[in-house]
């Protein structure tokens, strides 16, 4: 058994064994492990070359890795949070991403971004940044749900030869235990079935698949999770098929409601599923607000088992 | 050329006889009339309608690009020549046909007209095409820096940059990085004393060759309209770079003789200036240099002249870039091929391993 965040140590391990050409850079990844320790110990194994702790300088970070990545090396960034990726987003969106398409050049790195709320971290230590990336051609975006997902794709992130943003929910780190495979693997950006059912499809990604779960568990009704675990590339088919065998679609986000991931997956369901549709699709998500710091406000405005659940029972009952 | 600024930083002209054959000489003269050659000609191109888009040169400043290119070992990269640096492109050997299908939007293997202008870059030689947000690349030079750093190559990376990227904070970001690690990077500043239309003095109160030291970096400015003075610079540049003592800044002082793209008439620039600086023209002030030293300069300019006429009868019999690709490659499927290697022009890279 590991946690999550063991699992995400364990991937980077790994594949720094695997693979010289992998190594980790962000703010305070050294000696003190990172903010969360996902990096504890691995400056004791591979030294001060290969984990990297760099300035406070986030467009610094990823540039930098873009340029050791057409170098030839597997730059692993981390971001302290997922909120400070804001101050890169220059480097990701229009010198990383646009790479390959414009000049042919390949850019494998990794992005790693602690995500999500759920504790008090407020404005700018709780944002789920997922979407903007979503929208900006030639990125990959993949976030596990589970320790074995987490190192699984992780480890396929860093094989990846494209520009890959990892997200890592904190409230996932600590909390979520599960078991790891040994050695190295790499999970398949492709949704799975979390938990099956065929009354109703709740369609999530992330901390939100846990909640999602708890629900259907709980539920007298068949419920289906379907856990996304890449939201680019979207597994558009596997959506498909659960939507087509269950007829009901509650769609779940963490992140703010507006084109968030789920408005693209709920977009494709009405394009290409309407007539498999017995009710309206459902979406659950933060309203469009910054994440409020105080625990009643947080609590008002991240989905949970319980709006879930309520939305759950009306789509049931349509 | 450029004032001694308040803070006593000097104007330096390096000579740099004693490292450039005659050979390379003419190599330099050559490879400056043929970026003057491909901008007329484009100009032209783009005057015609056969050109999309705008049009952006480097007249006045071709020095600049080829003067420090023109250092580089073939395993060496530059993120990234600017809209005012295609000698950058030329010394490390693009192809000039596939320029021109380039600007055209013409099927090429450089950008397969996904981009225009000098938004371009051969990677199979060494060269990373701009991005439009600067000075961005720098962060990249850096990474390369990096990568060789770390793996103990004697490599570095080359980085073109205007004033005016002087003022976003990736600046700031770049040269504190490239100092705290001890970067093999040369930045070259290319201070053409106008970004689009805004003056220096509206983007800096001081003086970025002082703000250098602010970083630990150490600057110069040298005369941009001597090739001679920038490769001198340059060569000292790389060589602390390959030596593990770290990044240099260059600033190439220069004049943009024409407007920011072809769109532009430039009538905010004194006129007077313009003048004055077209008689410092790098061009004409190199060929007198060559021409005393027994080069037959007129024998180089039709030799260029032939090649840029070649290679746009080449580039115009060339088919449009196929909108049925237009979907392809915004992901890599293959296993990446990292930045190749480009020319290495310079007789002194052969000197130096003979």
């Amino acid at each position: 058994m590991a946690t999550y965040l063991q699992a995400i140590t364990s991937a980077l391990r790994e594949e720094m064994r695997n693979d010289d050409r992998v190594f980790v850079m962000g703010e305070d990844v050294g000696a003190f492990g990172g903010a969360f320790k996902v990096t504890d110990g691995l400056l004791a194994e591979f030294g001060e070359d290969r984990v990297r702790d760099t300035p406070i300088a986030e467009a610094g970070i990823i540039g930098t890795a873009v340029g050791a990545a057409i170098a030839g090396l597997r730059p692993v960034c981390e971001m302290q949070f997922s909120d400070f990726v804001a101050c890169g987003f220059d480097q990701l969106v229009n010198v990383a991403g646009k790479m390959h398409y414009r000049l042919g050049l390949a850019v494998p790195m990794v992005v790693r971004l602690p995500t999500g709320g759920g504790f008090s971290g407020g404005p700018f230590h709780s944002q789920n940044p997922e979407a903007w990336f979503m929208h900006a051609p030639g990125l990959k975006v993949v976030a596990p749900s589970t320790p074995e997902d987490a190192k699984g794709l992780l480890i396929g992130a860093i094989r990846d030869p494209n520009p890959v943003i990892f997200l890592e929910h904190k409230n996932l780190y600590r909390r979520v235990k599960g078991d790891v495979p040994e050695g190295r693997y790499v999970t398949e950006p492709r949704a799975r079935i979390a938990h099956a059912g065929t009354d109703l499809t709740i369609v999530t990604y992330g901390a939100m698949v846990h909640e999602a779960v708890a629900v259907a568990e709980a539920s007298e009704a068949s419920i289906e999770v379907l856990d996304l675990r890449s939201l680019v590339p979207l597994d558009v088919d596997s959506i498909l098929a659960s939507v087509r065998k269950t007829s009901k679609v509650l769609v779940v986000d963490e992140a703010n409601a507006t084109c968030a991931a789920g408005a693209q997956v709920a977009a494709l369901i009405a394009e290409h599923a309407f007539e498999d549709l017995d009710g309206p699709v459902r979406r659950l998500a933060t309203p469009d607000v910054p994440i409020p710091f105080s625990p009643p406000l947080e609590q008002a405005v991240l989905p949970s088992r319980t709006t879930i659940g309520d939305a759950v029972d009306e789509l049931l009952a349509y | 050329v450029k004032p001694v600024t308040t803070d006593g930083v000097a104007v330096e002209r390096a000579p740099a006889t004693d490292l450039l054959s005659d050979e390379d000489r003419a190599e330099l003269l050559r490879f400056m009339m043929l970026m003057r050659a491909v901008e007329e000609r484009g100009l032209r191109l783009y005057k015609q309608g056969k050109i999309p888009g705008s049009f952006y040169d480097g007249r006045g400043q071709e020095a600049v690009s080829v003067g420090a290119t023109f250092v580089l070992a073939s395993g060496d990269s530059v993120s990234s020549p600017l809209i005012r640096d295609l000698g950058s492109h030329l010394v490390r050997g693009t192809d000039i046909a596939d320029i021109f299908r380039h600007y055209m939007g013409r099927a090429n293997p450089i950008s397969r007209g996904r981009e225009g202008n000098v938004h371009f870059g051969d990677r199979r030689l060494g060269v990373v095409g701009m991005v439009s947000m600067l000075p961005d690349m720098m962060l990249v030079a850096n990474g390369l820096a990096l990568a060789y750093k770390l793996r103990g190559e004697r490599r570095c990376s080359l980085s073109f940059f205007g004033e005016g990227a002087t003022s976003p904070g990736a600046w700031h970001e770049a040269m504190n990085w490239a100092s705290v690690d001890r970067l093999p990077v040369i930045f070259i500043l290319e201070n053409n004393q106008t970004a689009y239309s805004t003056p220096p003095s509206k983007q800096f109160v001081v003086d970025p060759v002082n703000r250098a030291a602010g970083y630990g970096i150490p600057a110069t400015t040298v005369d941009g309209n001597d090739v001679e003075a920038v490769f001198g610079a340059v060569w000292r540049a790389r060589e602390r770079a390959i030596n593990g003592e770290g990044p240099t800044l260059i600033e190439a002082y220069t004049m943009r003789m024409h407007g920011h793209g072809a769109h532009d008439d430039a009538r905010y620039m004194a006129p007077e200036l313009l003048t004055e600086w077209e008689e410092k023209d790098p061009i004409r002030r190199y060929s007198a240099t060559c021409a005393e030293r027994g080069l037959d300069v007129e024998a180089i300019r039709q030799t260029v002249l032939d090649e840029v006429e070649a290679a746009v009868e080449q580039a115009l019999a060339s088919p449009m870039a196929d909108p049925a690709e237009v979907l392809d490659g915004v992901f890599c499927d293959h296993e990446p091929e990292p930045l190749g290697q480009g020319a290495q022009p310079w007789s002194g890279h052969a000197r130096t391993h003979a």
